[in-house]
């Protein structure tokens, strides 16, 4: 049933047992390290995103945050997927992810570019659901911009 | 079978006005429809209410038979308009006890109406002395009652809505003046023990909500309101979830002010009401400037019209507010002493059958007294917008977030809440189907 297709099995147990949740310093005291605080102010969700980088690699991405399955769940996936990436790298995930939560469910992702990201599909679905699960990806945008890779910092505030 | 009687001189069955909720319901029509494969069950008539075919029939009606602009015209039709404009004016006015239609002034919702309240403070504040002023400004917007500056006090309360806390935010930034608190007890009612410190000699406004949007709590004001007095202060009451809920009378209330919103009493969205007494409204300068709200223009200057006109610049939403008025027509039809009882008897039905759900926390008092039936919870640590999404699904709708009273939610320490809340047409089978509902939340993320 409909509600299956958004709370799928993959983003049930990245809720249930986050990978790599907490901020962490950045190992190595020489890179640049960037922050960025986002809130969804329609339901109170938060989530802190840190990017260490060298200006090429992102060494860590590391989060803390609260709010719903979906939003907790994305950051968690958001960990797993950009850790260790290339900075240019990262942000065709990042586009990738944008463009599956953009889609409204048109969309089919790429498991290869997206790993666990494409159980979002079924969010797309739900525009009231999209703002939770971009959310991080929002804040990682503005983190990664702080540190000095990517765009400049948005206002957004997804 | 062994009858019980009530002994006499007690609060008797046949006492308490009743009908029919079934009856009530089949006035409804969206109540009719299904939402996601199952029938819809609608617990968020304080976000909105639904409309009756009563109030729907009249705002057609209105632009098929009698459009026209009011107040303006010696046509037929523009005179049809403003008589059932001012008409839903006086039904407004009689639903609250207001001593004077003039009281009455139509806004866009309760937050305008707060905001008018907050404007014609500053606007007061800011107008140089009268002496100064020319000859037709004279004499007004000196009134002393509204001036505030640096060393004025303006008391809120924890548990507002952020309409009732942005206003007075922005009013006390122009002003200088400052923004006090009362805060909110464990069991979620309005903390009352600082009372004499919080309203004092330098308060000049106390804006008070009268039932919490996410607690329930329905405040007991009359110790406020002699406080009150005895400062020389004013009280506004916010009525946005008590007058379509019980029967509200600005004389017993012995408030200043008080706003309410027509979408969430049966009436259409974009029109809302500031009541006001006549003698505070005449001594309150104008917010909005522009037609209707003047008496003579010229480019020297501007008179403006008596209240309620002086607060009502531009077209108004004129179906609207008729649409309320018939609104008005079928909740007194109803009986807002009947209405408040099966919301009571409801609440009371809720409050045990929520008991009954593993890891539920309720947020507000826990007993159906003092209280209406708006009830927020949270359910182990799921986040409410899984609560709402799981809910949804089963045709249950909830409202989830922060209910636009986040120092609320902060203040119980939770980033959010999930809220169920009834009106006339609510059913005790409605609160099984959440409660069944919630069942299947544990199931999905237990």
């Amino acid at each position: 049933m409909q509600l299956e297709s958004l709370y799928q099995e993959i983003i049930l147990d990245h809720y249930k047992h986050p990978h790599g949740r907490g901020l962490r310093d950045a190992a190595d005291p020489a890179d640049q390290v960037g922050e960025a605080h986002h809130v969804n102010p329609t339901c109170g969700d938060e989530v802190t995103i840190r990017v260490a980088t060298d200006g090429e690699l992102l060494h860590d991405v590391s989060y803390d945050g609260m709010g719903c399955s979906i939003s907790q769940a994305s950051a968690s996936v958001l960990h797993e997927l950009l850790v260790g990436r290339g900075a240019v790298e990262a942000f065709e995930v990042h586009e990738a992810f944008v463009a599956l939560m953009s889609g409204r469910g048109q969309v089919t992702p790429d498991e290869d570019v997206l790993g666990d990201g494409v159980a979002f599909e079924g969010v797309a679905r739900y525009p009231a659901r999209v703002k939770c699960a971009l959310l991080p990806w929002m804040a990682f945008k503005d983190a990664a911009a702080r540190a000095g890779v990517g765009a400049s910092p948005t206002e957004v505030k997804a | 079978m062994t009858t019980i009687a009530i002994p006499p001189g007690m609060p008797q069955y046949d006492d308490v006005p009743r009908y029919d909720v079934a009856a009530v319901r089949a006035d409804f029509p969206i109540l009719g429809r299904e939402v996601n494969g199952h029938s819809l069950v609608y617990l968020d008539s304080a976000n909105t209410s639904h409309k009756p075919r009563q109030v729907l029939d009249v705002l057609r009606e209105h632009y098929e038979r009698h459009n026209a602009n009011v107040s303006r015209s010696v046509h037929t039709l523009g005179t049809e308009a403003t008589e059932a404009y001012e008409g839903a004016r006086a039904k407004v006015a009689a639903f609250v006890n207001a001593p004077s239609v003039d009281e009455v002034v139509f806004t866009k919702n309760s937050t305008e109406a707060i905001n008018i309240v907050a404007y014609a403070f500053s606007n007061a504040s800011l107008r140089p002395d009268a002496s100064a002023l020319s000859a037709p400004s004279r004499g007004r917007g000196t009134d002393d009652r509204f001036r505030l500056g640096p060393g004025d006090e303006v008391v809120i309360s924890e548990m507002e809505h952020h309409s009732n806390i942005v206003p007075w935010q922005l009013l006390c930034e122009r002003t200088g003046a400052t923004l006090r608190w009362f805060p909110v007890t464990d069991n979620g009612r309005l903390d009352e023990s600082g009372l004499t410190d919080l309203v004092n000699e330098r308060t000049k406004i106390v804006s008070l909500v009268h039932m919490s949007n996410i607690l329930g709590t329905v405040n007991a004001t009359s110790r406020i309101t002699a406080r009150v007095r005895e400062v020389g202060a004013l009280l506004l009451l916010d009525c946005s979830q008590s007058v379509p809920h019980m029967p509200i009378d600005v004389v017993d209330l012995d408030a200043d002010f008080i706003v309410f919103t027509g979408h969430k009493m049966c009436g259409p969205t974009g029109i809302g009401v500031l009541w006001g007494r006549s003698e505070l409204l005449a001594a309150m300068p104008p917010v909005f400037g522009g037609g209707s709200m003047i008496e003579t223009v010229a480019m020297g200057g501007s008179t403006y019209a008596a209240p309620p006109a002086r607060f009502e610049a531009g077209t108004p939403p004129i179906a609207e507010a008729v649409a309320l008025g018939a609104a008005v027509d079928y909740l007194t039809g109803i009986g807002m002493r009947a209405i408040q009882w099966h919301e009571k008897q409801l609440t009371a039905y809720a409050l045990d059958a929520l008991a009954t759900v593993p890891g539920l926390r309720i947020f507000g008092p826990e007993v159906p007294v003092g209280r209406g039936g708006t009830i927020s919870f949270a359910l182990g640590d799921v986040h409410p917008h899984d609560v709402g999404q799981v809910l949804d699904s089963l045709g249950v709708q909830v409202r989830v977030g922060h209910h636009c009273a986040r120092p609320v939610c902060t203040r119980f320490g939770v980033p959010a809440t999930t809220r169920a809340s009834f009106y006339l047409y609510t059913t005790t089978e409605e609160i099984d189907a959440l409660v069944a509902g919630l069942e299947q939340v544990w199931k999905v993320f237990r």
